[in-house]
C-alpha cells in the first residue's frame, strides 16, 4: 500500500492526472479552502501569533543544534521512568527492531494510532511480511487502508475522497477487515464516523500491542505527547499491555515548558482548533495505568543528513501540522500523490529530496513543484523559509555540490536531464551580461515579429499550449530612451 | 542496538561540524516575549470563559455549588439514562451519593470489555484551560486511570472553579507533573477527517458534561446545561 | 532627485510601454531619471531555477550599474524581491565557498538602495495621489513576491484609491497565487495553467475590464490566459495606469 514510492514519475506528469481529475479538483478546492478560512480565524484570536512563531522556531533551532545532547538526555529521562530506549539509523533497523518488539509479545496483530514515521519507513508492509497485521486506526488512515489506497494529505491522509466515495470504500470492504459497515449506511459525516467506532471498537478492545508516533517528545522529563482529535489514540495508548513509540529524532524538544510555545502553535495551525479534542502525555511506564512496556524507537532515517545542510535543515522544524498544505496553490491542483512520498504538499517538496536524496526522477523533480508564492512560508507556525530550501535543493539538482548521504560526505555530479536547461541557461546568462548582443537580440525580435508565430513549436508548447504569446514590441525601452534621450549616461 | 546508537549519535555529531566546539545547549537563544495569559480577567471572567469555549466544542456546561451537586449529578445520569456508572475510588461519596445507577469500580484487573459495558463515569479533573476550554486529567484520586474516562460512551468530568481553573496553556503546563500520565480533553471526542470539516463523536466519550462545581455553599444548583 | 530606472529585461524586451509610463510618471512627480545602459537582468530566472552560479555576474552587472545612485526604482515586484531578498544569499553562499566577501558587498549595497515603485512613491516620495486619470473599471491582483516577500500591502490599493475615474472592483481570491512562477510555467505547464484559469475566472467574475498588477511577468501569464479564453479583459502594469492622466489618457 503505503510503503514503497519506487518509480513514482516525476511530479509534471504525476500532477498532470490529477489537474484533469475533476472530482479530485473539488474535493481539494472544497477541503482546502474550508480550512484555510478557519485556521486564519483561530490564528488570529491570539495576538502574540507572531511572538509564539517566533519562540517555536528559536526552540526548534536551539534543539537541533545541540540535537546529540538532548537526544541523550532524552534517553536517560525515559530509561529512568521504565521505558526502553532503540535507536534506528534506517527504516530497515527501525522495522526489525518494531517487528521483533512485537514477535516478542506472541501477538500477531497491532493497533496502530497515526504516525508520519511508520508510514515513511513502510512498517505495516514489514510486519505484513513478518505475518503481523497491522490496523490504522485513525479514521482518514482506516479509510486509506480499506481502500488500498495512499494517503495524500499528512493531516487527513484521506483529503482526496469526499463522503460519497468514503461512504462505498466503508460498504464494500469493511466487512473483510473486521466488523462491516452498518445497513443502509449513508454518506452523512456523522453517519461514517459512527460506522468507524463500531468497526475499530473491537480491535481496540482486545488490543494487547499498540504502535504509535509522537508529536514531542520532552528531553528533560523524558515525555511523550501525542495530538490527535477521534479518541483512537488514547485506545491505543492506553488500553494495550505493550506499546512501541516510532518517532523522529527531530521531535525532541529541551524542556517542560517548551511544550507551552507548541501546545498553541499546532492545533490552530492543523486543525484550526484552540485546543484539539485529546493530547495524551506518558513518561515511561505508570503504575497501574496503561501499557506494563514501552518501547521508543528513535528514526534518523536520512534526518542526520538533513541536519547536515545549513540551509536545508530549518526543515527539520517541521511539526506536521499541514498548513503549508492547505494554503498551498500548486497541492489544491496537483493532489498528494503527485508528490510520490508520505510528505506531500510544500513541506514535502523540500522533506523527501532531502530524506531520500534526489537520485530518483520523483525527488529530483520536486523542488520545483512551486511557483515559490510563498503562501506555505507565511502561514508556518515554525517559520520553515520554504522556498529558500526549495531554490537551494533546485542548486542541488542542477548545480550538483557537496551533500551527505547515510552519514557520508558525497560530491553530487549535476543532474542529468538539464543539459539543454543548463546550455541555455548559460547562453541566457551570457546574453544578458553584454548589453550589446542583448539590443541586437531585442533588434532582430522586433524586425521579425510580425512572422512570429501564435503558438510555439517543441518546448514553447508548454506556454502557448494554454497562453497567447506577448506581442514583440516594435522598439524595447533601451532604444526608446537611446532615440529620445539621446543616450544620456 | 548500542550498535545503532552510535552511529546515529556520531551523524548527528558530524551534521553539526559548523557548531562552535564551545557554543552550549542554553546558548542558543529563546525570546519568550509572548504572553503568558490573552488578555487580563476576574477568576470569575476565567470561569466564564472556560464555561463559553468548552461549550463552543460541543461539552454540556453545568454549573453548582457543593450543595447542588449530588443533586446534579443524579439528574445527569438519570436523564443519560444510565444503569451503571465508573467511580474512580478517591471521588467524593457526596456527589454521587444520590446516583440511582449501579457503582462501579476500576480494578486493575478489569478488561476493556467490562468498561465497554458501562454506561457513564464521573470524575474530577487536574486542572482547567480558560483560553482553551481544556480539562486535564493527571491520573489522581478522584479521577482514576486512563481508560475509564476514555471507553464509557459518557463522561462527567466536575471542576472545582474558580481553584481548578487557570487562564492559559503556559498557566497549566506550570501546575502539572509531567511524571503523572496526562490527558487534556477539549470537548468530545471529533474528527476533521471528512472534508476537513469537523464532526463529534468518535472513539472517545460522545457526551461530554462539565460541572464546574463553586467552592460557596447555599443556592440551589443552577444547571446552565 | 535623481533616481535610476531599473527598467528590467521583460520590460526592457516586452512591455517598453510599462518602462517609458514610469519615467512619465517620476519625472511629472519632479524626479529626474537616468537609465544607466550598462543594466541587464537581475537573474531571477536563473536563480530560482537553481542555476545561481550563473546568477553572480549579474549581482555585480546589477551593482556596477547602479553603484552612482542612492535610488533605484523598478516596476517590478519580484525583480526587487530578487534584489533584496535573493541577492544576499548569492553573497554568503559565495562566501561560504571560500570565494571572498566581494559578492556580499555588492548585494549589500543594492539591498538598501532597490524600491519597488509603489514603495519609492509612498515611501520615499510621500505621495498617494499622483494626478492620475483612469475613467475604467479595475481590478488589482497582489503578484506574490510584492504581496509576501517584499510587504507591499495595501501601497498600490491607495495609490489606485486616489486615481480619478477609477472604479475598482474585487478580486476574490486576490492574495492567491496566479501560476506565473517564472520557469515554473513551462515545467510545470498543467498545474500552471490550472492555477491561471482559476485566476482568470476571477479576474473574468470582477466584470472589470482591466486587471492590473505591479508585475509584468504575472500580467503576461494572466493576459495570455485570459486572451486565449476570449476574454476582452486586458491586462495593464500599475505604473501604465498612475501615468495616465486628463491630458495624456491612457491609449
Amino acid at each position: 500500500m503505503s510503503g514503497t514510492y519506487l518509480g513514482m514519475p516525476a511530479f509534471p506528469k504525476a500532477a498532470r492526472d490529477a489537474v484533469r481529475n475533476g472530482t479530485l479538483r473539488g474535493n481539494l478546492r472544497h477541503a482546502t479552502h474550508t480550512i484555510r478560512d478557519k485556521r486564519a480565524r483561530a490564528v488570529a484570536e491570539l495576538e502574540d501569533w507572531e511572538e509564539l512563531r517566533a519562540a517555536g522556531k528559536a526552540i526548534k533551532d536551539r534543539t537541533l543544534r545541540h540535537l546529540d545532547h538532548h537526544l541523550v538526555r532524552l534517553e536517560r529521562a525515559v530509561t529512568a521512568a521504565g521505558g526502553t530506549v532503540h535507536w534506528a539509523a534506517d527504516a530497515d533497523e527501525a522495522n526489525r527492531i518494531v517487528t521483533a518488539l512485537v514477535k516478542a509479545t506472541g501477538e500477531s496483530e497491532v493497533v496502530k494510532v497515526k504516525s508520519m514515521a511508520t508510514q515513511e519507513i513502510g512498517l505495516n508492509e514489514a510486519l505484513e511480511a513478518a505475518g503481523v497485521r497491522a490496523y490504522e486506526t485513525d479514521l482518514a488512515e482506516l479509510i486509506v487502508q480499506l481502500g488500498d489506497d495512499r494517503p495524500s494529505h499528512i493531516l487527513v491522509p484521506a483529503i482526496h475522497r469526499n463522503r460519497g466515495e468514503i461512504r462505498d470504500v466503508f460498504a464494500r470492504r469493511m466487512g473483510r477487515w473486521g466488523r462491516a459497515a452498518p445497513e443502509g449506511l449513508t454518506d452523512d459525516p456523522t453517519d461514517l464516523a459512527e460506522a468507524a467506532r463500531l468497526h475499530l471498537r473491537e480491535k481496540f478492545l482486545r488490543a494487547k500491542v499498540g504502535v504509535s508516533g509522537a508529536n514531542f517528545m520532552v528531553a528533560e522529563t523524558g515525555t511523550l505527547v501525542v495530538v490527535e482529535s477521534e479518541g483512537n489514540g488514547r485506545m491505543c495508548l492506553t488500553l494495550p499491555e505493550t506499546l512501541i513509540s516510532v518517532v523522529g529524532i527531530e521531535k525532541v524538544v529541551p524542556t517542560w515548558r517548551d511544550l507551552e510555545v507548541f501546545l498553541q502553535l499546532l492545533p490552530r495551525s492543523s486543525t484550526a482548533e484552540r485546543m484539539n479534542p485529546y493530547t495524551s502525555m506518558w513518561t515511561g511506564t505508570a503504575d497501574g495505568d496503561g501499557p506494563r512496556d514501552f518501547h521508543l524507537v528513535l528514526l534518523d532515517n536520512g534526518r542526520t543528513d538533513t541536519l547536515a545542510d545549513e540551509v536545508g535543515r530549518q526543515a527539520l522544524r517541521c511539526i506536521r501540522c499541514s498548513a503549508c498544505l492547505n494554503v498551498c496553490p500548486v497541492y489544491e491542483r496537483a493532489g498528494g500523490h503527485a508528490y510520490g512520498s508520505v510528505y506531500p504538499g510544500p513541506i514535502g517538496a523540500i522533506l523527501s529530496p532531502q530524506l531520500r536524496g534526489t537520485g530518483s526522477e520523483v525527488d529530483a523533480s520536486l523542488p520545483y513543484a512551486s511557483s515559490l508564492c510563498g503562501a506555505c512560508y507565511e502561514v508556518c507556525p515554525v517559520a520553515i523559509d520554504i522556498p529558500e530550501v526549495l531554490v537551494h535543493l533546485r542548486e542541488r539538482v542542477v548545480q550538483g555540490g557537496e551533500v551527505t548521504r547515510q552519514g557520508v560526505r558525497v560530491t553530487l555530479r549535476p543532474a542529468r536531464g538539464h543539459a539543454a536547461e543548463r546550455a541555455a541557461m548559460r547562453a541566457a546568462r551570457w546574453t544578458l551580461d553584454h548589453p550589446g548582443a542583448l539590443r541586437a537580440g531585442q533588434r532582430l525580435a522586433s524586425r521579425t515579429r510580425r512572422l512570429h508565430p501564435e503558438r510555439l513549436p517543441g518546448p514553447g508548447r508548454a506556454w502557448s499550449d494554454t497562453r497567447a504569446l506577448p506581442k514583440v514590441p516594435a522598439e524595447s525601452f533601451r532604444d526608446w530612451w537611446q532615440r529620445t534621450r539621446g543616450g544620456a549616461r | 542496538m548500542s550498535d545503532g546508537r552510535d552511529r546515529v549519535l556520531a551523524r548527528v555529531r558530524r551534521a553539526l561540524a559548523d557548531v562552535p566546539r564551545g557554543e552550549r545547549p542554553r546558548d542558543v537563544p529563546v525570546e519568550r516575549d509572548y504572553l503568558r495569559t490573552h488578555g487580563a480577567r476576574t477568576a470569575g471572567e476565567t470561569v466564564d470563559l472556560l464555561a463559553g469555549n468548552l461549550a463552543d466544542y460541543r461539552a454540556v456546561v453545568h454549573r453548582t455549588t457543593e450543595d447542588g451537586v449530588g443533586e446534579l449529578l443524579a439528574r445527569l445520569l438519570s436523564r443519560r439514562g444510565a444503569a451503571s456508572v465508573l467511580v474512580p475510588p478517591g471521588l467524593p461519596p457526596h456527589w454521587t451519593a444520590a446516583v440511582d445507577a449501579t457503582r462501579v469500580h476500576d480494578r486493575a484487573a478489569s478488561t476493556p470489555w467490562e468498561l465497554d459495558a458501562v454506561d457513564s463515569v464521573v470524575t474530577g479533573c487536574a486542572v482547567a484551560v480558560a483560553e482553551t476550554g481544556t480539562i486535564v486529567l493527571d491520573g489522581g484520586p478522584d479521577q482514576g486511570r486512563r481508560r475509564i474516562t476514555l471507553v464509557p460512551d459518557h463522561h462527567v468530568c466536575v471542576v472545582r472553579v474558580p481553584d481548578q481553573v487557570v487562564g492559559s496553556v503556559p498557566e497549566a503546563l506550570e501546575r502539572l507533573d509531567p511524571r503523572r500520565p496526562l490527558t487534556w480533553i477539549s470537548g468530545p471526542s471529533a474528527t476533521s477527517d471528512i472534508e476537513l470539516d469537523r464532526v463529534e463523536g468518535v472513539h472517545g466519550p460522545r457526551t461530554l458534561e462539565v460541572v464546574l462545581l463553586a467552592a460557596g455553599e447555599g443556592g440551589r444548583a443552577a444547571d446552565g446545561g | 532627485m535623481r533616481v535610476a530606472l531599473f527598467v528590467t529585461c521583460v520590460n526592457d524586451t516586452l512591455y517598453p510601454r510599462t518602462g517609458r509610463a514610469t519615467v512619465r510618471l517620476l519625472e511629472r512627480l519632479g524626479v529626474a531619471v537616468d537609465f544607466p545602459a550598462t543594466q541587464s537582468c537581475c537573474g531571477q530566472p536563473q536563480f530560482n531555477t537553481g542555476y545561481r552560479h550563473e546568477t553572480e555576474p549579474l549581482v555585480r552587472r546589477f551593482d556596477a550599474a547602479f553603484r552612482a545612485y542612492d535610488h533605484v526604482v523598478t516596476p517590478s515586484g519580484s525583480c526587487a524581491a530578487m534584489v533584496r531578498d535573493n541577492y544576499p544569499r548569492v553573497g554568503a553562499k559565495a562566501a561560504a565557498e571560500g570565494r571572498g566577501g566581494e559578492l556580499a558587498e555588492a548585494a549589500a549595497r543594492a539591498v538598501t538602495k532597490t524600491y519597488e515603485l509603489t514603495e519609492f512613491l509612498v515611501d520615499v516620495l510621500g505621495v498617494t495621489d499622483v494626478g492620475a486619470y483612469f475613467p475604467h473599471t479595475v481590478t488589482y491582483h497582489p503578484t506574490c513576491h510584492g504581496l509576501r516577500v517584499l510587504g507591499l500591502r495595501d501601497r498600490p490599493r491607495r495609490l489606485l484609491a486616489h486615481v480619478r475615474g477609477l472604479r475598482l472592483r474585487e478580486l476574490d481570491g486576490a492574495e492567491e497565487c496566479c501560476g506565473f512562477g517564472g520557469t515554473f510555467a513551462v515545467k510545470n505547464p498543467d498545474v500552471s495553467a490550472a492555477m491561471g484559469a482559476d485566476k482568470a475566472h476571477a479576474v473574468e467574475a470582477t466584470g472589470a475590464g482591466t486587471v492590473c498588477a505591479v508585475d509584468n511577468s504575472c500580467l503576461m501569464h494572466i493576459g495570455g490566459t485570459l486572451a486565449r479564453r476570449g476574454s476582452r479583459v486586458r491586462p495593464v502594469h500599475l505604473a501604465e495606469i498612475l501615468a495616465a492622466t486628463e491630458e495624456e489618457p491612457y491609449a
